[in-house]
């Protein structure tokens, strides 16, 4: 590390003081100083786990993983919240994935927020027949492709059978109409939703069309959700490189998309977390391999451009890449030496999604900044250590109340996309064949990693680094501001983006720049804090 | 006004206990109002002489907001008010949750304001308390005074115990209280004693034993109390008498339920005098 910080240590002791003794021994095995002392191995962080009541969390619900995150960016899809009508309102549309139809007149029902609006009635008398009469309503009203329905808390209280229902009205209405079992208390927080959505999409919507996409090199992007357009700087970036795009789970996605997700050749995991069910699912049913891959940051996305010519084995493929990579990088590394100057050696901390922390810092090194803390909302153990503890890691019951598919060979369409001697190289590279090396590989000796941080633990470790920037969510962002600390929110970018690609890695750059080199933060007194810092006065004077 | 709850096993005769001790109390001279809390709606037949009673939540269906009092309460036998709180079909929707909806509404509507001049409420509650909604009558001083059914057969005695366990929950937060177990024969060896012992342990009292009499079937069959069948019989003074000494009663406890071993040991013990 270049200047020498505060031990990590201490600064771990000092967060765990206020716990009483119980929490704090459960938050030590979820606060870990990072170590890399053996090569391929990172310190052991306990991730997944209940939440301490009490503790204020970042965390969100099953219900916000399954219908906000993983389903919520598609476009053609009815997606009607089986619930009270607050649960449908506040997870429409809060995180700003964008999509973009073809035409004016293309579906779109994003704009829309289904709900069967819940009341004392449904939930004494049972819900399903609201729940049939809304799937009709919405049927009559947009005639869709396919209606998912989610289930909120309640409807898992009084036991509506969402899956009975989606049956008779896909018979009655003969579209694709699937349910998910996602009530808002499964599971430790919203991993588990997640599980669930890729579970569904699994068993009701991919290999439904084996119609492959035109084009020489398919593949297939998961895990990106295109926050603030990231999908469409992706898009374009690919197209250039004459590379097919299949289909994306789920950022400007389209359920046509889903349904030949199995025909690409090769599957691009970018959120580990949320979607790896799906490209597990895919590879043992018909044979795609995947890799992971990230867009966040020009040299990750340089890095995963080159994973997937290399997988493709094509010299004209590589040819172009490494044309367009060279293009880009220019741009990139004009604005990098125009930022960087002013960002050098200031401090970043990232507690956010399940690989969010981990790609966005791949961004803040390139600014020359230092990660000194950073830490998951729900990811597992694999997502900060590596895919190699899966078999290390204990299930307990709340993960085994999630439904774990089991899954075979397609008897008619498994078709294994390279063989076994080329898997056997292509796992011993550096491309992360089914695997995901994990966010601690990536963070430096001795910088903090925690798990499911608690507010109190964020403020502490505000107070003792004072950050130049803390990336967070909605929930963190206006709290960490009082203290004089600009906030990024990298669930919605602040209405800003796209930072994915090189194009986006720019963006990123310059509003890094102009936030930690604003002057306006040393000019907040906190709330809390009468005495401190110096004060901004004012006077209202008639004009 | 004493607000009055009836649990006890399923199939225990909680419904026809309570409406038989109901049409005695009218008998006395008292004002009684009776809320069926099953979603069957079945507790009122035999003081309405009918099943023909539109629930509570039924008429909030369909009515909506705007449902009276009259709406849902029907005078039954000797001029006591019957309200059933009715619920989903089986299998569907949150019958607790209905109770709840349905007491809270019978209160919003003054069902028990002090002008309705009431000397008793009445709450037949199903079965065990399973969950939250059906120990609503027990909750927020809705009922003050709890008598369980039971009889000498092993399992009534298991249920009764665990309804205990509920009522020291609320108890100690609120005002209820237990009143008594209410013997309902079913001809078991040394019942009686082993109920009053059993009472005994819980820190009450049986507050009666009711033999067992087919004058009791006789009348349901022709939809009344057996008072109201044949007021002459003798089943019909076990209930004057039950009702009296349940007006009378000033014996209100915090139960003290049971351990498993405990209440086993009890049973064998009174099972194996008679063996």
């Amino acid at each position: 590390m270049a200047p020498e910080l505060i031990d990590p240590e201490r600064v771990k002791q000092e967060l765990l003081q206020a716990y009483p003794a119980k929490v704090g021994r459960k938050r030590a095995g979820q606060m870990v100083v990072n170590r890399k002392d053996t090569p391929g191995e990172s310190p052991e962080i306990v991730a997944n786990v209940r939440t301490t009541p009490g503790i204020i969390t970042q965390r969100g619900c099953c219900y916000a993983g399954c219908k906000g995150v993983v389903l919520g960016p598609t476009r053609d899809i009815v997606n009607i919240t089986h619930g009270p009508i607050g649960c449908g309102f506040y997870s429409w549309l809060t995180r700003r994935n964008q999509t973009r139809p073809p035409t004016p007149e293309s579906e779109n029902f994003m704009t829309y927020c289904f709900s069967t609006d819940m009341q004392e009635d449904q939930i004494v008398f049972g819900g399903e027949k609201k729940l049939q009469q809304a799937i009709q309503e919405a049927y009559d009203l947009f005639h869709p492709k396919a209606i998912g329905i989610f289930s909120t808390c309640p409807v898992g209280l009084i036991g509506d059978d969402v899956h009975a229902v989606a049956t008779e009205m896909r018979e009655k209405l003969g579209i694709n109409i699937f349910g998910f079992s996602c009530e808002g208390y499964r599971g430790v927080s919203q991993s588990a939703g997640h599980h669930i959505a890729n579970n569904q999409l699994f068993k009701h919507v991919i290999g439904r069309n084996n119609e492959p996409a035109p084009g020489r090199f398919r593949i297939g992007m998961l895990g990106e959700y295109n926050i603030g357009g990231d999908a469409f700087v992706i898009e374009e970036l690919l197209d250039r490189c004459g590379i097919t795009l299949t289909a994306t789970f789920s950022g400007n996605s389209t359920i046509d998309n889903f349904e030949r997700a199995h025909t690409a050749d090769l599957n691009c995991v970018m959120c580990h977390r949320s979607i790896n069910y799906v490209a597990d699912m895919i590879q043992k049913k018909y044979g795609v391999p995947w890799i992971k891959v990230n867009f966040i940051g020009a040299e990750a996305t340089a890095k995963s451009l080159r994973r997937i010519a290399a997988y493709f084995e094509d010299a004209e493929l590589s040819e172009r890449v490494e044309k367009v990579i060279a293009e880009e990088m220019e741009r990139v590394l004009k604005a990098q030496a125009e930022c960087q100057p002013r960002c050098q050696g200031k401090l970043a901390m990232l507690f956010v999604g399940g690989s969010r922390a981990h790609h966005y810092q791949l961004l803040f090194t390139e600014l020359g900044m230092r990660t000194v803390a950073a830490g998951y909302e729900f990811a597992h153990r694999d997502d900060y250590e590596g895919r190699q503890v899966l078999p290390k890691i204990k299930i307990d019951a709340d993960s085994r109340n999630i439904e774990e598919l089991h899954v075979e060979a397609d008897p008619e369409h498994f078709r294994p996309r390279v063989n076994e001697e080329r898997w056997k190289s292509l796992a011993e590279s550096d491309m992360e064949l089914n695997d995901y090396a994990g966010m601690m590989t990536d963070m430096e000796e001795k910088t903090l990693v925690i798990d499911d941080i608690s507010h109190h633990e964020m403020e502490r470790l505000l107070e003792i680094y004072r950050p130049a920037v803390f990336c967070a969510g909605i929930k963190e962002k206006y709290a960490v501001q009082k203290f004089g600390i600009p906030c990024k929110q990298l669930h919605s970018y602040d209405y800003g983006g796209p930072y994915a690609a090189f194009e986006g890695a720019i963006n990123f750059y310059y509003e890094i720049d102009r936030m930690v080199n604003a002057q306006v933060w040393s000019f907040i007194q906190p709330p809390w804090d009468k005495h401190a810092g110096p004060t901004l006065e004012a006077a209202f004077v008639k004009p | 006004m004493r607000k009055v709850a009836i649990y006890g096993k399923g199939g225990i005769g909680k419904s026809t206990t309570t409406q038989n001790t109901v049409a005695a109390l009218t008998e006395m001279g008292k004002k009684v109002m009776v809320v069926g809390c099953d979603p069957k709606a079945d507790s009122t037949r035999l003081l309405l002489g009918g099943l023909a009673q539109k629930t509570v939540l039924d008429t909030l269906r369909e009515e909506g907001e705007d449902v009276d009092l009259d709406d849902i309460r029907r005078p039954g036998f000797g001029d006591c008010m019957c309200t059933e709180s009715g619920g989903p079909e089986p299998g569907v929707g949150c019958a607790g949750r209905g109770i709840i909806t349905s007491i809270n509404l019978l209160e919003q509507l003054g069902a028990y304001s002090p002008d309705q001049n009431l000397d008793y409420v009445f709450y037949d509650v199903l079965g065990d308390v399973v969950c939250g909604g059906f120990a609503m009558p027990i909750r927020d001083g809705k009922a003050e005074e709890i008598y369980i059914v039971c009889s000498g057969e092993m399992m009534a005695m298991y249920a009764a115990n665990n309804i205990c366990k509920g009522i020291v929950k609320f108890a100690e937060a609120g005002v209820v209280r237990l009143g008594g177990l209410i013997c309902n024969s079913r001809k078991v060896d040394n019942e009686r004693e082993m109920i009053e012992e059993f009472a005994r342990k819980l820190g009450t009292q049986m507050i009666h034993f009711l033999p067992r009499d087919n004058d009791v079937q006789r009348a349901e069959i022709n939809k009344k109390t057996v008072i109201d069948w044949n007021p002459e019989c003798a089943q019909a003074d076990e209930y004057r008498t039950l009702a009296r000494n349940i007006d009378q009663n000033q014996m209100f406890v915090i139960p003290t339920p049971l351990s498993i071993r405990d209440l086993e040991s009890l049973i064998l013990e009174y099972g194996l005098v008679a063996a």
